[in-house]
């Protein structure tokens, strides 16, 4: 399963950026919560380019560069087959980081970690796919 | 020109609590109503706020509202704010104030004082959901005495979605309705703009109209068509021709209406090989050989003061489909005193053309469709009991799009991806949702109409089709019933 964007009917308009900061570390969805008390750190990227905006996020590989990269063995995934970040054991070596060929993977400065889609595994439907309010973004399999 | 004296139309209301910055309203507006600097200032310009409301919807913290400026004039009844504002506009502009959608005064609304029947005790009503209940509809020339069969058009449900051009509306509008007519088993309108290249498979199920412009008039856009339509005038702004400013003229739109790009597209007042009856039955003569006696011809006008003898003027002129726009009908730009001032309500128009052509036994060479306000599903049953065959919709249409009605669409501004063809605000409507949308719409006024037909004891829409002793009058004079052909509550 990922995330895929749809250039062509991406407003640019960052709903999904804020939606996946306010639906990681315990916020469940506030985003009033998390913008003005905590500090909203979301997991895919928003780009703009000349050719228009899309949401960067995770591909899920079958062969994650990222899962066979990590020295602590804090990259898995799921039966679902979602690539996640286990937090207990990430030690921060940014690894994973230079392996990802998408950069998807981003430095999580702040807690010395890294950051990067887990397709709200706990939640249900991606919170940027539920939130995309032109229908810009699709789970597939 | 001196400073401004006009004041805003609408006030932006920001929850200082509740905004989080995240510069989605700044992203969003294209009118620069918003504006974020590197400090996290918002600044807010009042002035420019149509109140299109997509920040308002698009804010994740709801901390956005709009509200009328609150500046109010002393207390007057002749000088309303509205008629104030209009004089310091033109005072500023030296120019005919513009406005976008239907006429929105306080006119009567006939629909608004007509009630439908239902059946009690003396004969039974029908649970559309148990028992069959027929809607399809047959729009055309029924006298087949003369000349053997004629083509007609098969409605599955008596509505259809009524004609915008590309230009005035983005081609997302267009691939939206295509769509949904196409799934509704109806048909959509072109609108006198031409056909986009994109929506070349969904030409067959498209009304394709011939407006005094000619855009895009071509043998293959005639050929690849359900019908064509001949629009002599429309209900927002009867008796003038349409402007598409040069500013929406986009290469598409040039090569659909086959216009230079960057353009003014200019349809004149009148057809100008049109002047009289024989000369429209010329033109219908001539659209008919053209698509080889294979389509049936529609023609539209909007409802003024002598419709009934225009409208039999129409079909002996040899029109199978009449189309009557009253005066709440749409439009992307009108001249704001026409859309106002001129025309008159389809309610009216509709019952006493329907009279008149019954009258003079040409009811059956034509199908009367009418257009312009319709709201609901209550109102497409009191117009088909008034005597419409199928009614047209239009802005409800792009309501369930996601319009909000700020009636700015000749700025070509949309924040809604509606009434523009700039690429970034296209995009924002996904024809995918949109077509969904419109879908859903006309398949819960379907439901609603079954409702109503077996609450009523009808089981077929044919049965209904002019059937006003369905309809009382509620607060109306005995001479508006008497115009409307419909007896008063209690009666």
């Amino acid at each position: 399963m990922k995330v895929v964007a749809w250039t062509e009917y991406c407003l640019g308009c960052g709903l999904c950026e804020i939606y996946c900061a306010a639906q990681h570390d315990g916020y469940n969805g506030n985003v009033l919560k998390i913008f003005k008390k905590g500090r909203p750190m979301h997991r895919s990227r928003l780009l703009k380019a000349e050719q228009g905006t899309w949401l960067n996020t995770c591909m899920h590989c079958t062969h994650a560069p990222c899962i066979n990269g990590c020295i602590s063995g804090a990259i898995k995934r799921d039966p679902n087959g979602i690539v996640y970040v286990d937090y207990e054991r990430c030690v921060g070596c940014y690894s994973c980081v230079m392996l990802c060929p998408h950069g998807h993977v981003r430095p999580w400065s702040e807690r010395h970690q890294v950051l990067k889609c887990d397709l709200c595994r706990d939640t249900g439907l991606p919170s940027c796919v539920a939130n995309c309010p032109n229908g810009a973004l699709q789970l597939v399999d | 020109m001196a400073h401004n004296i006009m004041m805003p139309a609408f006030k932006v209301q920001r929850d200082e609590e509740r905004c989080i910055r995240c510069g989605v309203c700044v992203r969003q507006c294209a009118n620069n109503v918003h504006n974020l600097d590197e400090d996290g200032w918002m600044w807010v310009q009042d002035d420019k706020c149509v109140a299109c409301h997509r920040c308002a919807v698009l804010c994740p913290t709801r901390a956005l509202n709009i509200i009328e400026y609150p500046l109010d004039f002393r207390g007057n009844q002749h000088w309303t704010p509205a008629s104030i504002r209009e004089i310091y506009a033109q005072a500023q502009s030296g120019g005919v104030l513009l406005s976008g959608m239907g006429n929105p005064r306080t006119y009567k609304n006939y629909f608004d004082h007509l009630l439908i029947n239902a059946s009690q005790v003396t004969n039974p009503s029908i649970d559309p959901l148990r028992e069959p209940m027929e809607m399809t509809t047959y729009l055309g020339n029924k006298n087949h005495h003369s000349c053997g069969e004629k083509p007609q058009l098969k409605l599955d449900i008596p509505l259809m979605f009524s004609a915008m051009s590309f230009g005035s509306v983005s081609i997302n509008v267009h691939k939206s309705l295509a769509v949904a007519a196409k799934s509704l088993g109806t048909f959509w309108n072109t609108g006198e703009g031409g056909l986009h290249p994109d929506l070349l498979d969904f030409g067959r199920g498209a009304i394709v109209q011939v407006a005094s412009g000619r855009f895009g008039v071509h043998p293959d856009y005639l050929d690849n068509s359900a019908a064509v339509e001949i629009k002599i005038g429309q209900g927002a702004k009867p008796g003038i021709g349409g402007h598409l400013p040069g500013e929406k003229v986009s290469q598409d739109v040039s090569l659909a209406r086959m216009i230079p790009a960057w353009s003014d597209a200019i349809s004149p007042a009148p057809h100008h090989d049109i002047y009289s009856i024989e000369d429209l039955a010329q033109l219908i003569e001539t659209l008919k050989v053209a698509t080889r006696f294979e389509k049936p011809i529609a023609v539209k006008v909007a409802a003024v003061h002598n419709i009934t003898a225009i409208a039999s003027g129409v079909v002996r002129a040899g029109a199978d489909i009449l189309v009557i726009d009253g005066f709440r009908g749409g439009t992307g730009a009108a001249p704001m005193r026409i859309r106002d001032n001129v025309g008159i309500p389809v309610e009216m128009a509709l019952a006493q053309v329907d009279s008149r052509l019954r009258d003079e036994g040409i009811r059956s060479q034509t199908s009367l469709v009418i257009s312009g306000g319709i709201r609901n599903s209550a109102d497409v049953m009191k117009a088909i009991a008034l005597g419409a065959d199928a009614v047209y919709i239009a802005t409800a249409a792009l309501i369930a799009l996601g319009c909000h009605m700020c009636q700015m669409c000749f700025t070509g501004l949309c924040n809604w991806g509606i009434a523009t063809t700039r690429p970034d605000l296209t995009k924002r409507l996904n024809p995918h949702l949109g077509s969904e949308r419109a879908i859903n719409l006309l398949a819960a006024w379907k439901h609603e109409m079954m409702e109503m037909m077996g609450g009523m004891g009808i089981n077929a829409i044919e049965s209904l089709r002019g059937n006003r002793l369905m309809l009382r009058g509620i607060g109306l004079s005995k001479e508006e019933l008497g115009l409307l052909g419909v007896k008063g509550v209690g009666e």
